[in-house]
């Protein structure tokens, strides 16, 4: 490709990309609306159990208590009783989470077009420097998000993935970005596409693995404050004002067991991509294994997740222990993408800065 | 009076310690953990520069450091201590369960549980009409048999039932994933021992014969025997870089190494190959990989009477993407006094506002040599070794650059100067003079590659254990390990009520859909097995 071609094709690439921006900024809206709604209509029913409850008890209100309770049920629809759903106040699909789907799946499909042109601007894989390593990973983020939501009801991710994806992209585009540059010697390599790849698509899959962990822990928060308040009713309501749209989602039982099969896809592509990337070091630096610091990082990364696997095999490490283990795990996977790079030094240094 | 435990209990109460969950899990948290000094600090194995640099920098914090092993952390006694620790727990923890295991492979499933209601799964349902409970049963049998599960059925006067079990690949699997681990520990652990690994480096022209001597540096493992190197021979015909000349934004970044190359097995034909960046030749039993390359400039000395001293090609170290390159010149003997020079080499020279020389583009379009000549006592004749890549100044007196007041010598390819102090003459000879002449540097200076050459018997090994790995992931992981029961109740009216129901075993998203699977497969299968003539005491 000549070049005012390859140049003209990145900037339509950046003007997909900032499209693709603006869109998810405008999805992560909808679907903040969504929780934001959530919360108040679980407020609405629990303000109408206290008034009932006050109701029932001798020096309570005189309110009438009739009229509210009527909201009770109205506001909730019923959805099917799928396992993912077994929420203490089951929500259907609002308005804004329909269109915050639908805007995500706008902006991923201009993301996708953003990262394929700047791959053809660039005249390979679009993979090979800090910028298009965002731009790719997070588009795998997106799309493993898009796919899960397929086979189960993880819409309520929604304000997380969109808002991680953006502000990685944000980064990205604004710290990380460098002109089309073609590959180094040490990069022309097949594994370079199934190496980083793989890379990226299992960093997909522990991001919703920490987004559900991090929604556990709330939520098994929620549920034990729950039970207090079944033992004193009045203080409790008090202590759930905070994130009442918890009500609405999985139970923390639910969550834990979808982040375990999604950390467990992210656990085995990892091993994949530490494998494949132990091949490909022996062919370009002569050895297998270095323990560069890029290396040291995909194995604390492995060693942090197969404790994980093995923490929910663990007495008295199920529940809230595994979940800061999953949490520590994408906190290290992020570590390793955005400060290993570009600070550290070591044979990993592509970073393109 | 509490029972004491003798040493074999303690012995025991250790073991049982060890091996726990927890205990593993415990340990494989501090190996995350013992694993991040080893990132933050320069390690011996990896970057022995910057181990030095640190020791420079922090004189006070590294001897303490180097103390705590915190430069060679990955050999270090706790961070062995802790792997050594995990895979003993390891260990002791896989061999019970692989016996366990193999009892269970060879096990009956379970007798039916009495109330299945609580389980996974259940359902109830009316056989049709006519349908035997035994029958029922062997039907269930023949549906559960044929998705893969084993099969054990229960018989009693008032109800049948079948108990199935299926997925003990998921245990295979976690156990060969765990046996593997142990198996790559070793593989690394000793097979090092059986390879070597040496470095060379080639100017173009120079031809290496695989044996001890030949190699620059060379690190054979504890049990490798030098005497079975085989001696063929490598010879670097051509090194070609090609560099990016379009794309202004990466201009002169290498686009393509390649060194071309001819070996010679022993006795054999010589065969004409390459070596690239990611593309290492194995040959002979040895790998050769390319890991660096420069320019090497050939520079001769002439005595006062004409008698050549010195002549080679010496490889000069880049010091930066366009190729600046630093090189050392020797000349212990021939002439009046021992002679030092410290020769920067700049393919595309260019001066700075400043004066200072540096080097605009990585190739060859306007090449230049300087040199800082010194004399005085080179420190050869004690007979310590010294590096080729690096003059120590101290006992030699500086006689042109730096604070001498005499300019440094610069030479174009062809060119000569005379060395002060009437010691001679120096001339970096050109390699392609016509071209040269024709304005084409390109040809003038030769290149040098050098080649890292491994000899590791062992990596098929460690590939073959790192596929167990993922198979025993894939199935340790994946295979849905589950039980199934299928029970036939033959009530007073003598129709048959049918139950169903599951139990996981380990995680399993998917029990529930399987049990009603079973349960429709079931149903369908005595439907169109229902018999056609009605049972004789029905009528």
């Amino acid at each position: 490709m000549n070049l005012t071609d390859s140049a003209l094709l990145n900037s339509y690439s950046l003007y997909a990309l900032y499209s693709a921006m603006a869109v998810y900024a405008l999805a992560f809206i909808a679907f903040a609306v969504d929780l934001a709604r959530r919360s108040s209509a679980v407020g609405a029913i629990e303000a109408a159990e206290l008034i009932e409850t006050d109701a029932a008890s001798p020096a309570g209100f005189t309110a009438s208590a009739g009229s509210t309770v009527t909201l009770k049920r109205p506001v909730l629809s019923r959805i099917s009783a799928r396992m993912d759903n077994d929420a203490a106040l089951p929500y259907g699909r609002s308005s804004s989470l329909r269109v915050g789907v639908a805007l995500t799946v706008l902006a991923w499909a201009l993301h996708l077009a953003a990262t394929i042109m700047r791959g053809f601007a660039a005249d390979r894989v679009p993979w090979a420097n800090m910028y298009e390593f965002a731009m790719t990973g997070t588009l795998l983020i997106m799309t493993v998000f898009l796919i899960v939501l397929v086979r189960s009801d993880l819409r309520f991710l929604g304000t997380f993935v969109t808002g991680l994806v953006l502000v990685l992209l944000g980064v990205a585009a604004l710290q990380f970005y460098v002109e089309v540059a073609p590959l180094p010697p040490a990069l022309q390599s097949a594994w370079l596409v199934i190496h980083v790849f793989v890379a990226s698509l299992a960093t997909g899959m522990f991001a919703l693995g920490f987004a559900l962990s991090a929604v556990q822990l709330l939520q098994f928060r929620r549920e034990n404050s729950a039970l207090e308040a079944a033992a004193a009713p009045r203080s409790a309501v008090a202590s759930a004002l905070r994130l009442r749209f918890l009500a609405t989602l999985p139970s923390s039982a639910t969550l834990e067991n979808l982040s375990y099969r999604i950390n467990i896809i992210g656990f085995i592509l990892w091993t994949f991509t530490l494998m494949a990337g132990s091949i490909w070091a022996e062919q370009a630096w002569g050895r297998y294994w270095g323990w560069d610091t890029k290396e040291v990082w995909t194995f604390i990364i492995w060693v942090i997740y197969a404790g994980y696997i093995h923490a929910r095999a663990t007495r008295g490490w199920r529940g809230s222990r595994s979940a800061w283990l999953s949490i520590i795990g994408f906190s290290a996977v992020m570590f390793n993408f955005g400060i290993v790079n570009v600070f550290f030094k070591g044979l990993h240094a592509y970073s393109g800065l | 009076m509490q029972p004491k435990l003798g040493l074999t209990g303690w012995l025991r109460w250790f073991w049982r310690q060890l091996t726990s969950m927890r205990t593993a899990l415990f340990l494989l948290l501090m190996l995350a953990i013992a694993s991040i000094p080893g990132s933050l600090v320069p390690q011996r194995t990896s970057d022995p520069n910057g181990v030095t640099q640190y020791f420079t920098d922090n004189p006070d914090l590294a001897p303490i450091l180097d103390k705590l092993q915190a430069f060679d952390v990955y050999t270090s006694a706790w961070f062995s201590s802790i792997y050594l620790l995990l895979f003993i727990s390891l260990i002791g923890c896989v061999i019970p369960r692989t016996k366990h295991h193999f009892q269970a492979l060879r096990a009956k499933p379970p007798t039916t549980p009495a109330r299945l209601g609580r389980l996974s799964g259940f359902t109830t349902q009316d056989a049709p009409a006519h349908t035997d409970a035994r029958d029922a049963i062997t039907h269930a049998r023949t549906v559960l048999k044929s998705s893969g599960y084993r099969v054990a059925r229960f018989d009693s006067d008032t109800e049948s039932s079948v108990s199935a079990e299926r997925g003990y690949l998921r245990e295979t699997g976690n156990l060969v994933f765990h046996a593997a681990l142990v198996g790559i520990l070793v593989t690394v652990g000793f097979g090092g021992g059986y390879g070597f690994s040496g470095q060379r480096v080639l100017v173009e022209g120079q031809t290496f014969v695989n044996t001890l001597l030949a190699y620059d540096s060379f690190n054979p493992g504890r049990f490798f025997d030098d005497s079975t190197l085989d001696p063929y021979t490598l010879s670097l015909d051509d090194f070609s870089v090609s560099y990016e000349q379009r794309n202004l934004q990466a201009y002169g970044q290498p686009i393509d190494f390649t060194a071309d190359v001819t070996v010679t097995p022993k006795g054999e034909a010589a065969e004409p190959s390459a070596v690239k960046v990611n593309g290492p030749l194995r040959t002979n039993g040895t790998s050769i990989y390319l890991l660096g390359n420069g320019y090497a400039p050939t520079i001769q000395v002439t005595a006062p009477d004409g008698t050549v001293v010195f002549s080679d090609s010496v490889p000069f170290l880049p010091q930066d993407a366009n190729l600046t390159s630093l090189g050392i010149v020797k000349v212990p003997d021939g002439l009046a006094e021992q002679l030092g020079m410290i020769g920067f080499f700049y393919p595309t020279q260019d001066k700075a506002a400043s004066g200072a020389n540096f080097s605009s583009y990585p190739d060859l379009e306007y090449p230049l040599l300087t040199l800082n000549v010194y004399t005085g006592d080179l420190g050869l004749n004690a007979g310590v070794p010294t590096s080729v890549y690096a003059l120590d100044t101290d006992t030699l007196t500086q006689q042109t650059g730096g604070k001498t007041d005499v300019a440094s010598i610069e030479l174009k390819p062809g060119e000569s100067a005379a060395l002060p102090g009437d010691l001679g003459t120096v001339s970096f000879v050109d390699n392609n003079p016509t071209a040269s002449a024709a304005g084409d540097f390109t040809q003038s200076v030769p290149r040098f590659a050098s080649f890292d050459i491994h000899h590791d018997p062992t990596q098929i090994w460690l590939i073959s254990f790192s596929l167990l790995v993922l198979f025993g992931l894939f199935t340790g992981l994946l295979v849905p390990r589950r039980r199934v029961w299928v029970k036939a109740t033959t009530r007073i009216d003598g129709t048959v009520h049918l139950e169903y129901a599951g139990l996981a075993r380990g995680d399993d998203p998917a029990l529930e859909a399987a049990v009603t699977t079973v349960a429709d497969r079931h149903l369908k299968l005595l439907k169109t097995h229902q018999p056609v003539v009605a049972h004789p005491e029905s009528i």
